[in-house]
């Protein structure tokens, strides 16, 4: 335990959340939007991606990933790392039977 | 020798405040993949059925799921509030951001109510005779919906018991300035139900 | 051997009963000692469940045609037995019990990060056990799909599946709690100058366990929930007619079932890791290579559950690649044999019942990997697929691996444990028996296997006849040791001569501490300054 880094004891400040807050609310509002283009197949990445930033958003401020150390942050890209393993080598199977 | 944070006592009443944060993000890592196996299955069916799922997704009712998403958010902003209020020492203003992120909740789980109900009224739910009887691209469509909002419910329901206890004990000042990281773990967790609707929100009402 | 405490030393947890007095002592302790002890019951009793249902399987299969059972009785048993076996022994066995027990001993601490989770997976673990044996009683049977759950037919028979998909739920959660408990215990709670590579190689291997129980665990989760709910409402996601996929049941079922058989033998190379130096007097050789090989598997093993599913119609390139990375994962259980092997080479050898347990480990588990090999290779797959062959496979792997090691584990640590030391003549007397029952009731089965014999039915061909005959004794030789090894051990528990605090000369933490523990492990945390395998006067 000697070597691991402590958790940051950092607070978020009322008005960074405010502004987390804000900006979930308008990448909400563009993604209705987008929706409401017709992109065909790319609509669903579009979307995707701004779920994901939304994500992040909530991940990095209201979950103080950001100020955490790097072994949780490490912790953290394993996980979604191996999701998205896992999702793919199925794929490699349902996509090319 | 620094052992700060992850010294535990005889008695075992020090807190390893770090400890108790790192299993909450592991708790959160059984979720993500318990969440995404059901991910996964969407994407398999989704590129089995694209038209389907397409056409199928246009019948949601996209102003009430965005809706929804709003409602969840400021719910997150208000769980948020409540870790700053309580890190500032203001325990009673921390309860009742609280108390606001439990309603928020109930109200996302009302609307979810009757988002499902019209469904159930017009017999569309998983197995029903109507639904059997159309394509399979919308039968699957439409389970997945059913499981994955279902599912995703469940844990708002959870969350609301557990924030109603925070709360409790934020008010008898089991949780303050000292010791807040139940709290802090409880709104991890909602967050986390928040990031998931996140992803379902475009994944079931936006892709028509 | 040393004389040191008497048996029950005044100090021992035994004597520090906590809030409570009595059964209620145990069953609501949060010491991790009493809750590995707790384990140790309840996976011996399931364990002892377990090779019964198997033994009526061996008696049934000693003829052709209807023996002692019928054929859907047939089918409750090797389901059960599955079931059991997997979900109630062999997943939770050494981590939950011995790794419970000596993970915050090996490690300096006093106790695992989470003593109140620790104790909730226990119960989490005997709800489900209780739930899983209620299938017996409830209306429409036991279950007879197998332990795997396969739609479509899972979904169509009117068996108890659904209680036992149930029972499969609630005992991942069990697993998923000791699984982050014990990451957090190993990064929090290392005694002072305990650096990562101080660390003995029993944590390690909990370590990457551990991390596979998180990361594969919730699978299974959502995997038994969707065919609950499947079997519910109908909703189709494995059902061919509604659009749905059995394949991906498959596919869900075995991202979490394969990377499963690297929890169950991860932990028991953890053990063998343990044992082989302190009875070769030598420190272990190439303990990175060990480390890392031990990570390895937890990485690749994720990757190739595939390779249960070539027979299947899956595409071509993915049974390529699954074919590819199941032939890499060989590896780094290869370097581990190698290095238990170069670890005896010029050793000082005590041919101890550990020892001898880890010698058997050793020669069935190289079988049981390198048949292993066969099928990974999709050619021979389609030959031996879903015959005896794949039986045999992995009883060599799961119980002359895991269980063996299980074995070895139970007698290394049993003094430390219990302060008392067993019979070691007759400790010795059982491995040989149970070493010669085993090769005789699962070798067959490879030869059955080859010769095209197909597990899961209660009949066969006159021809395989003479081989099941053998099959079958192997089965009563087998638990003839088995039954030696309970004996010896309950009456080595109570009547033991006493054991002192370091029977074996061992080098790790848990030997450094009164036997057995006090309450709290060490009165004065200790301070690390060299490697775990460091002998006085020998050079690392």
């Amino acid at each position: 335990m000697t070597q691991e880094k402590e958790t940051a004891t950092h607070t978020v400040s009322y008005r960074a959340n405010l502004f987390v807050w804000l900006a979930l609310l308008i990448l909400t509002a563009v993604t209705v939007m987008v929706a409401g283009i017709d992109l065909g197949r790319q609509g669903i990445l579009v979307n995707l991606l701004i779920a994901s930033v939304k994500a992040g958003l909530i991940v990095f401020i209201f979950m103080h990933m950001k100020y955490e150390s790097p072994l949780l942050k490490l912790m953290l890209l394993m996980t979604l790392g191996t999701l998205t393993v896992i999702i793919m080598m199925t794929f490699l199977d349902t996509l090319y039977r | 020798m620094n052992t700060s944070g992850g010294e535990i006592t005889v008695h075992d009443k020090h807190v390893d405040y770090s400890g108790a944060k790192m299993g909450m993000w592991l708790f959160l890592f059984t979720e993500l993949i318990f969440f995404g196996g059901m991910f996964l299955l969407y994407a398999v069916y989704r590129s089995s059925f694209p038209e389907e799922f397409y056409s199928t997704s246009a019948e949601l009712h996209r102003t009430i799921g965005a809706v929804n998403t709003v409602v969840l958010i400021t719910s997150s902003l208000t769980m948020a509030c409540s870790i700053t209020a309580v890190k500032k020492g203001d325990t009673r203003l921390s309860a009742l951001f609280q108390l606001l992120t439990i309603l928020f909740a109930l109200t996302f789980l009302v609307v979810k109510y009757f988002e499902w109900e019209a469904k159930i009224g017009h017999g569309i739910y998983p197995g029903s005779e109507a639904l059997t009887a159309q394509g399979q691209g919308k039968i699957i469509f439409y389970s997945l919906y059913f499981v994955m909002t279902g599912i995703h419910g469940v844990h708002v329901l959870a969350g609301i018991a557990v924030i109603s206890v925070t709360m409790a004990m934020t008010l008898k000042n089991r949780i303050n300035k000292g010791d807040y990281i139940r709290l802090e773990n409880t709104g991890l967790y909602w967050h986390f139900v928040d990031i998931i609707w996140v992803y379902l929100f475009p994944l079931l009402y936006l892709i028509g | 051997m040393n004389s040191g405490q008497p048996a029950e030393a005044p100090q021992s947890f035994y004597y520090n009963t906590g809030k409570y007095r009595g059964v209620l002592s145990w069953v609501l302790s949060t010491d991790h000692k009493r809750i590995g002890i707790l384990y140790l019951l309840s996976v011996g009793a399931f364990f002892l469940t377990g090779v019964t249902l198997g033994l009526l399987m061996r008696l049934e299969l000693i003829a052709p045609g209807k023996t002692v059972v019928n054929a859907s009785t047939y089918d409750s048993l090797f389901t059960l037995h599955g079931i059991i076996m997997i979900f109630f022994f062999i997943i939770p066995g050494i981590p939950a019990s011995l790794g419970n027990f000596f993970l915050p001993l090996m490690i300096g601490a006093r106790d695992v990060a989470f003593p109140r989770l620790n104790l909730l997976s226990w119960w989490f673990y005997i709800v489900a056990g209780f739930l899983a044996l209620a299938t017996v009683v409830m209306p429409g049977g036991p279950p007879d799909v197998g332990w795997t759950f396969y739609p479509p037919y899972s979904i169509r028979t009117t068996t108890s599946v659904s209680l036992a998909a149930f029972a499969a739920f609630v005992v991942g959660f069990s697993s998923i709690l000791t699984g982050l408990n014990f990451i957090t215990t190993i990064h929090r709670l290392r005694a002072p100058g305990m650096g990562w590579l101080r660390m003995p190689l029993f944590p390690w291997a909990l370590y990457a366990t551990s991390w596979v129980q998180v990361l594969a665990t919730p699978v299974l989760a959502i995997t038994v929930l969707l065919l609950i709910l499947e079997r519910s409402f109908g909703v189709g996601f494995f059902d061919p007619v509604k659009g749905g996929d059995p394949l991906m049941f498959q596919h869900l079922f075995w991202i979490y079932s394969h990377p499963a058989v690297y929890i169950m033998i991860l932990p028991a190379m953890g053990i063998i890791s343990e044992v082989i130096p302190v009875f070769s007097r030598k420190a272990v050789f190439g303990y990175k290579a060990i480390v890392i090989s031990t990570m390895a598997i937890g990485v690749v093993g994720y990757l190739v559950w595939g390779h249960h599913m070539f027979t299947t119609g899956m595409s071509e390139e993915a049974q390529l690649v699954f074919s590819l990375i199941t032939f890499i994962v060989a590896v780094p259980s290869g370097i581990k044999v190698f290095n238990w092997v170069s670890t005896m080479y010029r050793g000082s050898i005590v041919m101890a019942p550990p020892m001898l347990f880890s010698l058997a480990f050793i020669f069935l588990f190289s079988i049981g990997g390198l048949t292993g090999l066969v099928n990974a290779s999709v050619a021979a797959n389609v030959h031996i697929h879903d015959t005896y062959f794949i039986v045999a496979h992995f009883h060599y792997v799961m119980f002359g691996g895991t269980g063996f090691a299980f074995f070895a584990g139970l007698h290394y640590w049993f003094p430390k444990m219990f302060g008392r030391i067993y019979n070691v003549r007759a400790a010795l007397i059982a491995c040989v028996v149970m070493f010669i029952g085993f090769n005789l009731l699962y070798f067959p089965l490879f030869i059955l296997g080859w010769n095209g014999m197909p597990r899961r039915y209660y009949d066969y061909l006159p021809l395989y006849q003479p081989l099941n005959v053998l099959s079958t004794i192997g089965s009563w030789v087998l638990a003839a040791g088995i039954l030696v090894v309970v004996i010896n051990l309950v009456r080595g528990a109570f009547r033991g001569d006493p054991a002192g605090s370091n029977p074996w000369d061992g080098t790790t933490l848990e030997w450094q501490v009164p036997t057995p523990p006090p309450a709290e492990n060490f009165d004065v945390i200790p301070e690390i300054t060299h490697g775990p395998y460091h002998r006085e006067g020998k050079a690392q």
